[in-house]
């Protein structure tokens, strides 16, 4: 056996090096800090703010570190669980509303790491608790009022043109426009079709009439189009609730997940995220004031009073709506009453200054709407289990004021239960509504507790299920064992160093698994070679020939054998969802390594033992 | 170890040939018969892991429960009597998504000092979803695995080698239905990592048959392949072996989320070892594996002597 090439040894050397340095921040426990930052979007925190923070927080006794700027953030490492938790409420009262406070892990990885890029692992939620919610949009809804919308556009483009017309109706992803006449269709037809480019139109046969059909592609825009605006609109309101790490993201055509690693509680997170409420500002109709007519009348509608429930008469449009609020923020006015302080966008604003300009002294009403949706499930005629969606909504007025004067962009509202319903309602308005209801349809909740547990659960099992190889091999192979089994430990600081390295790659329970399992797994291509090299010393082979055939015989049956495994790992990660994937990557990539060191690494080693000329042995210890 | 390494392995090819097909059968007839019990997963419905500092009688959780939608709810102990964990299906009346805290919060009301550690809801459709996604990827699985070694070997060791993995899935299954053991994501993953692993097996010992037949004097294909297993005997039992030995690690250690998951692993593994012998060999044999089968997929070698 020639000498073993020195750079696939400067190889192994430069890769367990790099990795054995990226995996170093693991050693390094996260430990519970306190996050602060802006509810202005890309906001930092001021230097006035960070100080009046840190004052109250040595003032209230609590230890905590010098904090660091992280993105826009301000972090602020806690001495412990209990003083997070306490530290949390004081920087809240201290900072006041211009600020989120969330609490959060920090790295305690040392600065010379950190600048070369070094991080530890991402905890899979697991392992280190939170929620995992999946969210189901109902992009049908979003058609369907779509849908209304163009029906109300075809009606006015009608009575634009003093075209009369018969109905303009929507069924499904049709409109139906019936004319009164023959001269209106022809009038109108080349017109409504140039308008509304997403259908695809034809007459109807019996009457004057056009079927404008909603096209495939309008469909997907449509549908795109509220998933993504409702992931925009979570993502927010997500951002409001203070959770540091959260993740908001698309999964296949009309879903969202959302992770919230260390939220406690649970409940408070899924009413945030499924609420939609939102507010409208019409006028009284005063005309009817004093009356309390049992059917709306024309251009009215009817909604009760919240304190009372007594029905107020309102005109049916409204001035502005809740997606024109640019910004909301919870208040408290001169009594001491909690209100919220709105701004308008600019056609918002414009508006409410030209229907208020117009009725000064007349009341404006705040209707206050709150959808929700709630998934029903139910067995149709083939005894199939399906599922439908429930939208209710709920409407009442939370406030009548007379117009005192003309509005602009910036006014306020009273008529709150309580600051947090104030909060909770500026919150909502900020975020923006959604555009189509949304349900929960899969939650996954992981307390704190169990996160500790699971992670020593796994990192035991993976200790005594390591030890047992080791033992197994050094007794089973001597000396070639004890290499194997060096090996076998530059595989694991190789495979965490990979994982560290890797942005995306999260480690769940079931990665650990993984890990676990290529460990009893790895040592099968060192028993390949060794069964080999003990078959040739056997046939009277020369160590070193006997070395370098087990080798070169092994290798092919070892790829074969691993791309197999490979390949499952591959279907499992498109196939599984969440911590499955975890284990998918993990066992990827541990056989993608365990080949590496038990091929390339141990080949070294044994160059370097028995490969000088001067240190041939007579006799190998396998 | 010396003994078997004279023993005459596909002398009881005709055994073992029985006894595989009465396993499947039996698996078979248990899987129609008694089902699976399907986990949260793939059922839809909620779940919770309650712990407390004293021990949870299940007769008080039940009683709590009592008169509510969920009085008939799974709560079992797991792990020690202080760690329990309630089940609900999804039911018409209840199919919304706050069972989870509503469940704890009856609860809670008769017993104090509850911790929730876990809360899981998963909706019917995700369940159903998540039950035909992961039964395509077994299927997408065993389909890949049967190309894959199609192009690396003769088509007798291919369909040897699937049929065992086919086996394999089957007799595992089997026996999660024989003890009514939860299936759940995890052990869809063992089941994969398990169809990789002893494929994994069957390479190994289809390699060294191949060698066999090619440098070996023997005439005689069902003593070829005798050599080949008796070969790999070492390897076989030692790669499974600590391979076992890290599932069995996680089995008693790594806590009730990758239960299952070992569980499937650990008799993989041992069911994966015997197939690679006794199913993909024996079944190659019937098909009357011959010296020509080897011929075409053969890696060019460069001859280094002059």
């Amino acid at each position: 056996m020639s000498q073993y090439p020195r750079w696939k040894l400067l190889l192994l050397i430069a890769v367990l090096g790099i990795c054995g340095l990226y995996a170093m921040p693991n050693l390094y426990p996260d430990v519970p800090a306190i996050q602060v930052s802006s509810t202005e979007a890309g906001g930092e925190v001021s230097l006035y703010a960070r100080e009046k923070m840190h004052k109250a927080l040595t003032d209230a006794g609590i230890g905590h570190g010098d904090g660091e700027q992280v993105g826009t953030s301000w972090l602020v490492r806690m001495a412990g669980n209990d003083e997070q938790l306490r530290g949390k409420l004081i920087a809240e009262e201290a900072l006041g509303r211009d600020y989120v406070v969330a609490l959060n892990l920090a790295q305690t990885t040392p600065s010379w790491l950190r600048k070369i890029g070094a991080s530890p692992m991402n905890l899979g939620l697991d392992l280190r608790g939170g929620v995992h919610f999946l969210i189901q949009v109902d992009s049908e809804a979003a058609v369907r009022q779509r849908m209304q919308a163009w029906a109300g556009e075809v009606r006015l483009m009608l009575r634009d043109e003093g075209v009369r017309y018969r109905s303009v109706e929507h069924e499904g992803r049709d409109l139906i426009v019936q004319f009164h006449d023959q001269q209106g269709l022809d009038a109108m037809d080349s017109k409504i079709r140039a308008r509304l480019r997403e259908f695809n139109g034809r007459r109807l046969e019996d009457t004057p009439g056009l079927r404008l059909s909603l096209s495939e592609q309008g469909v997907r825009d449509i549908q795109n189009y509220a998933v993504d605006q409702n992931r925009t609109s979570l993502a927010n309101r997500v951002n409001e609730l203070g959770v540091g790490e959260p993740v908001v993201q698309r999964q296949g055509v009309d879903r969202i997940v959302v992770q919230l690693p260390g939220i406690q509680d649970a409940s408070q997170a899924r009413r945030i995220l499924g609420r939609t409420a939102t507010l409208e500002f019409r006028l009284v109709a005063d005309e009817y004031s004093g009356m309390s007519p049992s059917i709306a009348p024309v251009g009215t509608e009817i909604f009760p009073f919240k304190t009372d429930g007594r029905p107020v008469v309102l005109r049916r449009q409204s001035i502005v709506t809740g997606d024109q609020v640019t910004n909301a923020n919870m208040g408290f006015d001169e009594q001491g009453v909690p209100e919220v302080n709105i701004t308008l966008d600019a056609g918002g604003a414009r508006r409410m200054q030209r229907i208020t300009a117009d009725n000064v002294g007349k009341p404006m009403g705040v209707l206050f709407i709150e959808s929700k949706s709630e998934m029903q499930s139910y067995v149709d005629a083939e005894g199939e289990r399906r599922e439908r969606m429930l939208n209710t909504s709920e409407a009442y007025v939370i406030n009548v004021a007379t117009i005192r004067d003309t509005l602009g962009s910036r006014f306020r509202i009273t008529g709150l239960d309580s600051a947090a319903e104030a909060s909770e309602l500026a919150l909502l308005l900020r975020a923006g509504g959604l555009a189509a209801p949304i349900t929960i349809v899969e939650e996954r909740t992981i307390g704190p507790s169990l996160g500790a547990d699971n992670i020593a659960a796994g990192l035991k099992s993976m200790v005594i299920g390591m030890a047992f190889v080791l033992i197994f091999m050094a007794l089973w192979y001597k000396a070639f064992g004890l290499i194997a089994n060096i090996a076998l430990v530059g595989n694991l600081v190789i495979i965490v160093g990979v994982l560290s390295l890797i942005p995306g790659a999260t480690l769940t329970l079931p990665g650990i698994a993984g890990i676990v399992l290529t460990i009893g797994m790895a040592v099968d291509a060192n028993v390949l070679i060794f069964e080999q090299i003990k078959q040739l010393l056997k046939d009277g082979q020369p160590p070193l020939q006997a070395i370098e055939g087990g080798y070169k015989r092994a290798f092919s049956t070892i790829l074969d054998a691993n791309i197999t495994t490979m390949i499952a790992a591959v279907i499992l990660f498109a196939a599984g969802s969440g911590s499955v994937q975890g284990f998918a990557v993990t066992l990827f990539i541990g056989i993608l390594t365990s080949m590496f060191t038990a091929i390339v690494g141990t080949r070294a080693l044994v160059g370097v033992i028995y490969g000088r000329a001067s240190r041939v042995p007579s006799r190998l210890s396998i | 170890m010396k003994a078997l390494h004279r023993f005459d392995f596909m002398g009881l090819r005709r055994t073992f040939g029985v006894l595989s097909i009465v396993l499947v059968v039996v698996s078979l007839g248990l899987l129609v018969g008694r089902g699976l019990n399907l986990g949260l997963d793939f059922t839809g419905g909620a779940l919770i892991e309650i712990t407390s500092p004293q021990d949870i009688a299940i007769e008080d959780a039940r009683s709590a429960l009592q008169g509510s939608p969920y009085q008939d709810a799974v709560i079992q102990h797991f792990g020690s009597a202080r760690d329990v964990v309630v089940r609900v299906a999804p039911k018409e009346e209840i199919g919304n998504d706050k069972a989870g805290l509503e469940l704890f919060a009856l609860l809670e009301k008769s017993m104090p000092e509850l911790e929730l550690r876990r809360v899981e809801f998963v909706g019917p459709q995700v369940g159903d979803e998540l039950r035909d996604q992961s039964g395509l990827a077994l299927l997408m699985a065993l389909g890949t695995m049967l190309v894959y070694i199609w192009f690396r070997f003769s088509n007798k060791f291919g369909i040897s080698a699937v049929v065992a993995l086919f086996h394999d899935v089957i007799v595992v299954l089997g026996f999660f239905a024989l003890f009514q053991w939860q299936v759940d994501l995890t052990v869809l993953a063992a089941l994969l990592a398990l169809i990789g692993y002893s494929i994994n097996d069957s390479i190994v010992i289809a390699d060294y048959v191949r060698d066999t037949f090619r440098t070996s004097r023997l005439d005689d294909p069902l003593e070829i392949v005798n050599s080949a297993i008796r070969l790999t005997l070492g390897r076989t039992i030692n790669t499974s072996l600590t391979t076992l030995l890290v599932v069995l690690a996680l089995l008693i250690f790594g806590g009730e989320a990758v239960h299952s998951f070992a569980q499937a692993l650990s008799i993989g593994i041992v069911v994966g070892t015997y197939s690679s012998i006794y199913i993909v060999c024996n079944l190659a044999l019937s098909m009357k594996l011959n010296k020509e089968d080897f011929i075409v997929n053969i890696v060019e070698e460069v001859d280094e002597a002059p």
